[in-house]
């Protein structure tokens, strides 16, 4: 499982890519990316998806 | 006063800039005062060399110094009920609004062009549109670019606090000698309806308890940029009903910690920009709301009242913002830093500024002199250099002075809507600039017409251009001394 970013919605500030602890999230043409072969839930590493906690738009670092 | 041999006008437009170059190099001041330091208050002298130059931390420098905001820092690790980061618009004027972001190279790049023509440049701060300390890695690369080509140009970041104890030893390593943090409250009760979340140490914390957290780690930062001698401004959003009374105890706390200056701003809410605070209807406060709290807090930290709550891209001198005309598609390709046009510009204003002071203390001393016991509210249209030197019809703004027998101050900005565009003016927009000048006596300009004269009249207001590209501060004493019916000084430089 990985989780996705809703494109329209993200605001492009880059907090996911540099919390995320797999090197999963680029920027790409327009808005960030999940690599879903990189993306592990954060699972083992921390309690919480660090990219959905820390995205300033509700929603929009979901469960792809 | 006479006017200076070389104008501060005359600078800053590129046709007259190699004669003038050479006629600043030849020493051609004719002032008596050139090459002292204008130095206004009491204040330490080692503090003032850090804030001479730089129009937020001093208001007297903000009449001839200019910033730039580079927009390099987007992610940020708090969410504010004031703020909404989704979207931007050119003609919106408030914080943590910009129309595009920057990599810290396209910033070195902008912040080249920009000091090429725009002499003023002094500072380059980085504030946001996120946050600075959190967004670290840009905002550090950004810094080490832009230190290795103008070294000489003051470096100062705004932060909400949280990430700050973190970076505090390599501020002080790349010479960033200030720093603001936005401190809305010390109470986390208080601080719960201001911030619904914080993302801290790998996860987000919500209410109280990430409010106390914002709280502790706010304190320690500001303890620790004291410890280092960084100067700290801390920035207040007055939210009534939430916060008003709660920041005289802000006020209290942070001049214990060593604050240097407290700016005490206006939430500005509006529902369409989509803010928490502006789609619940949360009210900003009225001006003379915000007066009444700025003057209750006149006995803690320094009060800064210039503010004009910039963008996180804002170009230019504080009441002026020519952010548009330097933005990424409007950069050269390549560009060569030239230091000869700002150096010629300290130059001078060294000079003016010398003479500004002369003039300003015998100013005040005319005022304070004539002991009438009244008061009189001015508001000067000016585009900077300290002097009555802006027509009416082309204000945006008009700066508040008060005099009194405690002298001349700056007590704040009113700003207006432009009201005379390619010639003409609108009378709708003059209905808005005279609400605006509510209770001011008299307007200086350098310039004013019939019709809007006499309008201001019929609203109780008088305006003169009678002193017209004088200094501020010799116009108002003028003004004074002639209103109360005192025999002015002999007037003699």
């Amino acid at each position: 499982m990985a989780f996705k970013i809703l494109a329209s919605q993200c605001t492009q500030c880059g907090a996911c890519e540099f919390e995320c602890p797999s090197g999963a999230i680029k920027f790409k043409g327009e808005a960030y990316v999940i690599d879903p072969k990189e993306c592990t839930e954060c699972k083992e590493a921390f309690d919480t998806q660090q990219c959905a906690s820390v995205c300033p738009v509700p929603k929009t670092c979901v469960p792809a | 006063m006479s006017a200076p041999t070389i104008s501060l006008e005359g600078v800053v437009s590129t046709k007259s800039f190699d004669r003038l170059l050479a006629t600043a190099k030849s020493g051609g001041c004719a002032s008596s005062s050139c090459g002292l330091s204008a130095k206004t208050d009491d204040i330490d002298p080692a503090i003032w060399e850090k804030i001479k130059d730089h129009p937020c931390y001093s208001e007297e420098a903000h009449h001839y110094f200019a910033r730039m905001h580079v927009a390099v820092a987007p992610a940020c690790n708090i969410q504010c009920n004031y703020c909404n980061r989704k979207y931007d618009c050119a003609n919106e004027s408030r914080p943590g609004v910009v129309s595009e972001r920057l990599t810290p190279d396209q910033a070195l790049r902008k912040v080249i062009a920009v000091a090429n023509e725009v002499p003023q440049l002094s500072v380059l701060g980085i504030a946001g549109p996120g946050d600075a300390c959190y967004d670290w890695k840009k905002t550090k690369a950004t810094f080490e670019r832009v230190a290795r080509e103008i070294p000489d140009i003051k470096l100062c970041i705004s932060t909400n606090g949280l990430a700050l104890p973190d970076h505090v030893g390599e501020l002080a390593d790349m010479n960033v000698d200030h720093v603001t943090i936005t401190i809305n409250m010390i109470d986390p009760e208080v601080g719960a309806k201001i911030y619904p979340w914080i993302f801290y140490d790998h996860r987000r914390y919500t209410g109280v308890e990430a409010a106390r957290i914002l709280h502790q780690r706010q304190m320690l930062g500001l303890e620790m940029l004291t410890a280092r001698g960084i100067l700290t401004k801390i920035n207040s959003v007055m939210i009534p009903t939430v916060n008003d009374e709660h920041l005289i105890e802000v006020n209290r706390w942070v001049k214990e910690r060593g604050a240097f200056l407290h700016n005490v701003m206006p939430l500005i809410s509006d529902p369409a920009h989509g803010t928490h605070f502006g789609l619940t209807g949360q009210r900003g406060p009225k001006a003379v709301e915000l007066k009444a709290l700025q003057d209750s807090l006149g006995g803690g930290a320094k009060l800064m009242r210039h503010c004009r709550q910039c963008r996180a891209d804002a170009v230019g001198l504080l009441g002026e913002d020519r952010g548009q005309e330097f933005t990424l598609d409007k950069l050269p390709g390549e560009v060569i830093y030239d230091a000869g046009k700002r150096e010629a510009y300290r130059e001078v204003v060294a000079c003016e500024r010398g003479d500004h002071v002369a003039a300003k203390s015998q100013a005040v001393a005319i005022v304070k002199a004539a002991d009438t016991g009244k008061s009189l509210l001015v508001a000067v249209a000016t585009k900077g250099g300290g002097r009555v030197n802006e027509h009416f019809g082309h204000s945006k703004e008009f700066q508040v002075y008060e005099a009194s027998p405690r002298g001349i101050s700056f007590i704040g900005h009113r700003k207006v809507e432009q009201y005379c565009l390619g010639g003409r003016g609108a009378d709708a927009t003059l209905d808005g600039v005279i609400a605006a000048l509510e209770r001011i006596d008299i307007v200086l300009c350098a310039k004013i017409g019939d019709c809007p004269k006499d309008r201001l009249a019929e609203a109780g207001i008088r305006a003169t251009d009678v002193y017209g590209y004088d200094y501020i501060e010799t116009a108002i004493s003028a003004l004074y001394a002639a209103e109360f019916g005192v025999e002015p000084m002999a007037a003699t430089a």
